[in-house]
């Protein structure tokens, strides 16, 4: 590595320039952040600011400690022990300064706008965590239910309210994540064609649906047909057609679809599947574009899950944790994961109880699913309640209308709602994703859906402001009209500049232990 | 702008909004109508393109509340779990948690950001996770530990199908301890139905695993071995290395389950043969979730390739310095497709920060030390249980991790209810037998306990 003073100052440089007249984003928010570094590296790692071992003592009896003969001596026998443990040994203070540096190199819905399409990067409302870190939330699943009526009855609750807003019977909370919740969802559906003595072997995605959706179908033992959509960027209703039929188990499908567009024929797809004997799944991704306006269950969706991260505001921690309930109609209900929530009746003292419901799947969670996620998720829809729900999704689509229409890019499918995918025309969509972050704003999710060439596809959600969208729009604009070679060199105010992914994984370390300590 | 206005008596309701809409949307109907002249629509609605057939035309039927009011809602309803001091384990374990592990984690950069598809604007993450396998990478002496997966029971999930991509490894049968905690058992035969897998049990002699047992059940035809240490009563497995001889006699995978607090003291997986270790890393930085979990997932490098979930590799950037990126990801799910390793997208990465920085706080002496408390404190409470008339602890002449199991002469549900009365939770797993966890986290409430089954056993 070559890694000298030399490039420490050219890269410092950049940082010089901060009030320089010349520097072109002037116009725009402009954004540095904050790049730590010690003699040309980065931020050490934690074993590098300290290594130390410790020796693992055995009992000094050999058998059992017991309590006597064990002075100095550890409480095991040496045959159930490791010999030593080396890991970083620091004093809080240094560890409190090592995390607070690297928050300061990562980005997040506060510090600026995160318009990452098919993510919903909404702002994350403090009050629900306050919530979830009460003490009384933080119970152990095995307690006996009349000890932990609370708990169940913020479960029921939440069970309640999202039926409610998809238009589904019941619902479940266990699965953590969405993808989880596909899961959940298409062994409840291999499991109500098994019940009636059917052997559907395929579901049917369509091809611009989420990688998660093939995904899951393949790992429930499905095999995937993939299902091209027509010129205007929806369901081909003909293709469907041929595509289902006594094979078919379900189609997944995300409505409005991954180009943001309401899948119209929405009544007459339902059909086509239900008359072949299949179930519809309801990908629940793009929610936030429906809140108050259309339910799945309205729409003919058998079964569909929630990304309660995205629509319902709870934070997405850097990937996770999330939660992905599944709700379903009535004749599904019985197959829900085990255990449900319910209310006793009210003559018998109408406590909330867990069941296991008459033809469960089972279970897809070793407990119960990330249970303060679904807390947070609660209290956000608690206190937006009809109102604010509605004109959460009325904002959300409004502000992807109103970007869309401020932005230079080309985008080829409309009526959109909360998405839009622009394309970055000749240019590479991934450099002008890596430019768009020296301008103090993330970028889009990029290349993907393919349909689209050089994907920009973006969700601003409601969070954002006239002011910020302009900003954004702003940033879009000036990527575009800036050269080549400034674009494919970009980032260069983040807190690190373009990283070689490709080289990273062609020789994979994974760990600080694997990194060659030369460098 | 500020208008001053603030400490007056109207102002405090002007500053909580009685909101129209969501509380979280910044427009005002200025903004709004000029939006709206922008794009050409005449009104929101008018931005839907919904058919008359499937549109929404009634409510929900929930009320929109001030922030004060949920707050006021929900804790009233938190308010009715009854407060217990609980001596339960069983897969999920509470640690005290650091004031620092909250505070670094509700920083918003880390809680509020995502997945880190653009690593320039994300090394912070991405070197805390990094920091985070490597943790894993030591306490377990494999290669290569992936960023999470959901829990423990996933994790063994995935294990069963990593197993079916493993060239050396054949068969349609996995072998679990019979004790198998229910939870874990269902999450796995749900993994296990897609590529058409049984699930079946060997038997477990005195809490742990009997190896004799267990051979005559493995044949050929079996892919994967499960065992944990701790078993699920709270022993430590005395048989690892020969569990994992007898795996490795039938080319099936060794998975074991754990923990990284017991992993800082008892033997190191890598060398007792294990492929996989799956197990709970949130008995670090997390404590009690009602069972959230976080899955641990670490492996031998040549599975490198068929690993499920993320991946956080150390790369370059254009200056040459170290940084940090997701990698491989032509093993997940929005790349790869149904051909993917897994369909997991969403994790549980911020609780891996959690437990990172935990582990970053408490250092090798502080783990260790920690470990030992946990095979200390079971073996007092135990001690002390024994003396009473009418318990016998522990039920399993071995040693504990964190918990053990304890006969009863009164029937097990009768003491735990009294129990619960009492103000303690236990678990009730047999006719005339309870089990009961200790750690840090509830030592200060021993000799009340002790006490109160004196009273009720």
């Amino acid at each position: 590595m070559s890694d000298g003073p030399a490039d420490t100052d050219d890269a410092l440089s950049d940082a010089d320039e901060r009030g320089d007249v010349a520097d072109p984003r002037r116009e725009y928010s402009t954004y540095d952040q904050a790049r730590w570094s010690q003699d040309g590296v980065y931020e050490p790692l934690l074993s590098e600011k300290d290594s130390t071992t410790v020796e693992i003592d055995a009992s000094a009896d050999g058998s059992d400690g017991g309590g006597e003969g064990e002075e100095g001596g550890g409480p095991l026998p040496d045959e159930l022990t490791r010999d030593a443990l080396t890991l970083p040994g620091l004093a809080e203070p240094t560890v409190a300064r090592h995390y607070v540096r690297l928050s300061e190199m990562n980005y997040g819905v506060e510090s600026g706008p995160f318009p990452l399409g098919s993510c919903t990067m909404k702002y994350n409302p403090k009050f629900t965590e306050d919530l979830a870190r009460r003490p009384a939330a933080a119970v152990h699943p095995d307690r006996s239910d009349r000890s932990i009526q609370g708990v169940l009855g913020v479960m029921h609750g939440l069970q309640d309210y999202l039926a409610r807003i998809g238009g589904m019977d019941a619902v479940t909370l266990q699965p953590p994540a969405g993808a989880a919740g596909e899961f959940t969802g298409i062994q409840i559906a291999r499991a109500y064609h098994e019940a009636n003595g059917e052997e559907r072997t395929e579901v049917v995605v369509p091809e611009s649906a989420h990688g998660t959706n093939f995904a899951t179908a393949a790992m429930v033992g499905f095999d995937v047909v993939e299902l091209p959509s027509d010129e205007d960027g929806r369901v081909d209703l003909s293709a469907l057609r041929e595509a289902v039929g006594e094979d078919t188990a379900a189609l997944m499908l995300t409505n409005p679809n991954t180009l943001g567009l309401f899948e119209r024929d929405i009544e007459e797809i339902a059909e086509i599947v239900h008359d072949a004997g299949g179930l519809l799944y309801y990908d629940g991704a793009n929610l936030n574009a429906l809140l108050g306006r259309a339910r799945p269950g309205d729409m003919g969706f058998d079964v569909m899950h929630y990304n309660v991260h995205k629509t319902f505001a709870t934070p997405h921690g850097g990937g996770g944790p999330g939660a992905g309930p599944v709700g379903v109609t009535g004749e599904l209900a019985p197959y829900l994961p085990t255990p449900h929530v319910r209310k006793a009746p009210e003559e018998e003292g109408g406590d909330y109880e867990r069941y296991e419901p008459e033809r469960s799947i089972g279970k897809v969670h070793g407990f119960e699913g990330n249970w303060l996620v679904c807390l947070k998720a609660y209290a956000y829809i608690a206190r937006l309640g009809d109102a604010g729900l509605a004109d959460a999704s009325a904002k959300a689509v409004l502000n992807a209308n109103y970007l869309a229409s401020q932005i230079d890019y080309e985008i080829p499918y409309g009526p959109f709602h909360h998405e839009f995918v622009a394309s970055a025309g000749d240019a590479d969509a991934a450099d002008v994703a890596k430019r768009m972050l020296d301008y103090g704003v993330h970028p889009p999710t990029t290349k993907w859906p393919e349909t689209v060439p050089e994907a920009l596809m973006t969700e601003p959600t409601e969070v954002e402001s006239m002011d910020s969208l302009d900003d954004l729009a702003a940033a879009f604009s000036a990527v575009a009209s800036e050269d080549e070679a400034t674009v494919a060199a970009a980032p260069e105010r983040t807190a690190a500049r373009r990283i070689d992914q490709v080289a990273a994984a062609r020789s994979p370390r994974l760990s600080w232990q694997a990194l060659d300590t030369q460098n | 702008m500020w208008d001053g206005a603030i400490g007056g008596c109207n102002s405090s309701f002007r500053m909580t909004r009685n909101t129209q809409g969501s509380p979280y949307a910044p427009h005002t109907d200025a903004e709004t109508a000029a939006m709206l002249a922008a794009v050409g629509a005449d009104s929101e609605a008018a931005l839907f393109d919904i058919p008359e057939g499937v549109a929404f035309d009634d409510t929900f039927d929930i009320p929109a509340r001030s922030e004060q009011a949920v707050r006021r809602t929900v804790q009233r309803t938190l308010d009715r779990n009854d407060d217990l001091t609980e001596f339960l384990g069983r897969g999920h374990y509470a640690h005290y948690v650091p004031s620092l592990v909250d505070d670094i984690a509700r920083r918003q950069e880390f809680l509020t950001s995502y997945t880190q598809y653009q690593p320039e604007v994300a090394q912070g993450f991405l070197q805390a996770l990094f920091e985070y396998q490597s943790i894993l990478v030591e306490l377990t002496g494999l290669d290569v530990a992936n960023c999470s997966m959901y829990d423990a029971a996933s994790a063994l999930g995935e294990a069963v199908t990593l197993s079916q991509r493993v060239r050396s490894v054949s068969g349609d049968r996995v072998l679990v301890p019979e004790t198998l905690r229910e939870g874990k058992r269902a999450t796995l035969e749900q993994y296990a139905r897609g590529p058409s897998l049984t699930v079946d049990t060997y038997p477990t002699e005195g809490g742990v695993a009997d190896v004799e047992g267990l051979r005559e059940r493995l044949d050929g035809d079996v892919a994967m071995v499960y065992a944990e240490t701790p078993t699920v009563c709270g022993a430590i497995e005395e048989h690892l290395s020969a569990i994992g001889e007898a795996a490795a006699d039938h080319d099936a995978l060794f998975v074991l389950g754990s923990d990284p607090v017991a992993l800082a003291l008892l033997e190191r997986p890598a060398d007792v043969g294990a492929d996989v270790v799956v197990g709970e890393a949130d008995v670090l930085g997390v404590g009690t979730t009602y069972g959230m979990g976080l899955g641990l997932f670490v492996t031998r490098e040549e599975y490198l390739r068929q690993v499920p979930g993320r991946l956080v590799g150390a790369a370059e950037d254009a200056t040459d310095r170290r940084t940090y990126t997701l990698t491989l990801q032509t093993r997940e799910q929005h790349i790869r497709k149904e051909r993917a390793t897994s369909n997991i997208c969403t994790n549980q990465a911020w609780l891996a920060l959690r437990a990172a920085v935990h582990a970053a706080l408490l250092g090798p002496d502080g783990l260790v030390d920690l470990a030992e408390e946990c095979v200390r404190l079971p073996r007092d409470l135990a001690a002390r249980l024994t003396e009473i008339s009418g318990i016998k602890a522990p039920v399993h002449d071995r040693h504990h991790f964190r918990e053990f199991q304890a006969r009863t002469d009164q029937p097990a549900a009768a003491v735990a209810a009294d129990l619960e009365a009492e103000g303690y939770a236990v678990h009730v797993v047999g006719e005339h037998r309870l089990q009961m966890c200790v750690t840090d986290a509830n030592a200060h409430a021993v000799d009340g306990f002790v006490a109160a089954i004196r009273e009720v056993a």
